[in-house]
């Protein structure tokens, strides 16, 4: 483990932003890639020869190629805007974990080798001026520890008055790593089982199959009706993919039974792909192009093979970014789908929808024993958008939320919607050799937390990523509040939906 | 003097704005590889427009962000505009209407411009945040562009010049003509720092100016489901637009 002994921040009242400690997240980085991570990507195995060189290059060629990347890294004025901004410089007090600072690292070393301000000024040893960096080892540490204590939550883009994402240059820094070798373990590793196996949990086939037998019979013993979670049928109306972890984590597969039981109330035929049986793409945080692509055209070819008229997401943030934002660009045209529908859609979109025509019965007091509020996750709220208008992605859950509960606070407005704070898990740093990192990076979330459940006796908080929930699980009892408090949303709609049928006796108690 | 600043002038006004078009033309030849407008984003152009208006002329995600950079920042901008406003006179024999309705206003932006820029250099000493990020440079552009400032206001309250000579200088400039430039000591440096200004500003932090309009998380219209976003890196790669069929 990376650290065995660390503090865990204290919660105030208030978000407070705190003085700098710089070096304290210093030696906080994650396992690096072994060979055989690195080379079923595309990457080599390890740190190659002249690697200071290839990087600069490499650097140069990220930048060549995207606009982003060219305007971010020439506009920073340093006005300090977001450096107040980051939940892990909130939650962690180090300096280079402020937006400005982290891409900094990147930004020193492009002025040095890229700019003509940065070879004149070097020439006469004068680059300190602007802050020119070489390149050397270093840098190459700090980029591999900070650039992995960043989310690309995108908090920092909403606060720029140029609109810099350091999510932009956190993903190409780690693409430049990975291409001279220092790739991270954790992202690469389950990227190589989603092209060996089909998911990020390498759950092959038959596994799969029976687990989705298995919920069903979970269904029918609660309900006394028989809803079905159909595997690869061709024919299929609708695809539906979704983060794998879906198939067995706690709570998420409390929404996958949601899922199914509202696609059985709409009287739609559906399948999960064994192909496709993963909505996550890693290749995203990894900043890889051709990673992404190569994972994003799995779900074409996949819908393309079972002939589905339709595809729908699952809850999951970042592969709703990547679906909703370039899906269409990666994998289409999706001309062979129904034109009827958005592609993708988003299965709050769906099932929104459902209860805007009424079509679903639902009792909102099953619910009663609990008291909602309603995380936005970072990739759904500032990279993405559900239904006609913007906003969608806050308004469409929270409709949903409410449909199905009585109950329902939210919390703090500078901590929700495209302010919200990243659960501190994101944008792979879903490891343990990175605890602590996530864990002082959900200080904000917990503090914002823990006033609406003293203020206004919060029970429960519910989610619609798989990351955010997997997260809360480990971190919450971490601040001393419960594991069990993070639910799905369709996991409220669950509870809360009554099968045409369904036995009123076996109605499902609550724990 | 009047052949140094001459050499100087069209030196800097060649530097920035061939420069400047370089790098406009470079921002905009590059390509954006994915949509990433930051959400919620106008989903047509037309909102984007009204996205960027706001942006540029009230900095909406500034004001969001901090009160205090807002207000500093904002004040420098909107001074540093009445005030070049003001200095269009230098350029025109008969200056336009708008030219002279606005030079009460320029000599008093010159105040609050002052103002705005000594708040931007304090909060870069006092807070440690911005002092962490700070560069050299930062300190230098800040503290230029207070030089020109004060050195201007010098020459407003107790130095005037000759303002019809300066005039007349840089209206004969323009034409590849030089004639006598009526100098004092403030003109002197406020003009010197100005040339350095326009050499730097294609080089610099102060590419922000153009930038702005360039950022593709502001830029972008969130539209992916309906419109296909299509960069050549993905159409030139060969299975991308095989269809269903295929």
């Amino acid at each position: 483990m990376a650290s065995v002994e660390y503090e865990v921040p204290e919660l105030f009242k208030n978000i407070h932003t705190p003085a700098l400690h710089p070096g304290v997240m210093e030696a906080s980085g994650p396992f690096i890639a072994k060979p055989e991570h690195q080379e079923p990507l595309g990457f080599p195995g390890e740190l190659v020869e002249n690697w200071e060189q290839k990087a600069i290059e490499a650097m140069g060629e990220a930048v060549d190629n995207s606009r982003a990347l060219r305007v971010f890294l020439d506009s920073c004025v340093k006005c300090g805007a977001c450096t107040d901004k980051c939940h892990y410089y909130l939650g962690s007090s180090d300096p280079k974990n402020m937006p400005v600072a982290r891409q900094d690292l990147f930004r020193s070393v492009y002025r040095k080798y890229h700019t003509p301000a940065g070879k004149f000024l070097s020439k006469l040893g004068l680059d300190w001026l602007i802050g020119g960096q070489e390149m050397n080892k270093s840098v190459l540490d700090d980029w591999y520890n900070y650039y992995h204590q960043c989310s690309e939550c995108r908090r920092c883009s909403v606060y720029c008055p140029y609109g810099i994402d350091t999510a932009e240059i956190t993903m190409a820094a780690r693409d430049v790593m990975s291409k001279i070798g220092v790739g991270q373990k954790y992202s690469n590793e389950i990227i190589g089982k989603v092209y060996k196996i089909g998911n990020n949990l390498g759950l092959p086939e038959p596994a799969l199959r029976d687990t989705l037998e298995g919920l069903e019979e979970d269904i029918e013993d609660e309900t006394g009706v028989a809803v079905r979670l159909p595997l690869d049928e061709k024919g299929a109306d609708i695809l539906l993919v979704t983060p794998s972890a879906d198939f067995f984590a706690e709570p998420h597969v409390d929404g996958l039974m949601g899922y199914a039981k509202v696609f059985h109330e709409a009287g739609v035929s559906w399948t999960i792909s064994s192909k496709a049986s993963e909505a996550a793409n890693f290749g995203l945080f990894i900043g890889n192009h051709e990673n992404m692509r190569k994972i994003a055209l799995r779900i074409r070819e996949a819908a393309i093979d079972l002939g589905v008229k339709r595809i729908i997401f699952g809850e999951c943030g970042h592969a709703w970014r990547v679906a909703y934002s370039y899906l269409n660009t990666l994998a289409g045209p999706f001309d062979f789908l129904d034109p009827a529908y958005p592609v993708p859609q988003h299965i709050c979109e769906f099932t929104h929808d459902l209860i805007q025509r009424g079509k679903l019965n639902l009792d909102p007091s099953e619910n009663d024993w609990m008291t909602l509020t309603f995380h936005d996750s970072c990739n759904v709220a500032r990279a993405s958008r559900m239904g006609g208008i913007p906003g969608g992605q806050f308004s469409i859950p929270r409709d949903i939320i409410k449909a199905v509960c009585n109950n329902f606070v939210d919390m703090a407005p500078e901590t929700t919607h495209e302010a919200t704070f990243c659960c501190g898990g994101g944008g792979g740093l879903l490891t343990d050799d990175l605890i602590e990192v996530r864990v002082k990076g959900a200080m904000p979330r917990m503090t914002a937390l823990k006033n609406v459940i003293e203020e206004d006796g919060v029970t429960h908080m519910a989610a619609i990523c798989a990351i955010c929930k997997s997260q809360f699980s480990k971190v919450l009892p971490v601040y001393g509040m419960g594991m069990d408090m993070i639910v799905s949303v369709h996991q409220l709609v669950s509870n809360a939906l009554i099968l045409t049928g369904q036995d009123a006796e076996s109605e499902p108690e609550s724990d | 003097m009047n052949l140094f600043f001459a050499i100087t002038f069209w030196f800097a006004t060649a530097v920035i704005t061939l420069g400047l078009g370089y790098k406009v033309r470079q921002y905009w030849k590059t390509e954006a590889p994915l949509l990433i407008p930051t959400t919620p984003a106008p989903t047509t152009q037309g909102g984007v427009i009204m996205r960027m208006i706001r942006e540029v002329t009230l900095f909406e995600s500034l004001f969001k962000s901090n009160k205090w950079i807002w207000i500093l920042g904002w004040m420098f901008h909107f001074s540093l505009l009445l005030v070049l406003a003001r200095h269009v006179r230098y350029f025109q024999e008969q200056p336009w209407f708008w030219v002279t309705l606005v030079q009460p206003f320029g000599k008093y932006a010159a105040y609050t411009m002052i103002l705005g820029l000594a708040g931007l250099l304090l909060r870069r000493i006092v807070v440690d945040r911005v002092r962490y990020i700070s560069s050299p440079s930062d300190f230098l552009m800040l503290i230029m562009l207070l030089v020109i400032g004060f050195s201007g206001l010098i020459m407003q309250l107790f130095d005037r010049p000759d303002i019809i000579g300066i005039q007349n200088y840089f209206i004969n400039l323009m034409g590849f003509k030089i004639v006598s430039l009526p100098i004092n000591s403030a003109l002197v440096v406020h003009l010197v720092l100005v040339a350095l200004l326009l050499i730097i500003f294609p080089f610099s932090k102060l590419l922000h100016a153009p930038g702005v309009f360039f950022s593709p998380t502001r830029n972008q219209a969130d539209n992916p489901r309906e419109k296909r976003h299509q960069p050549s890196w993905v159409a030139n790669m060969p299975s991308s637009n095989e269809s269903a069929e295929s």
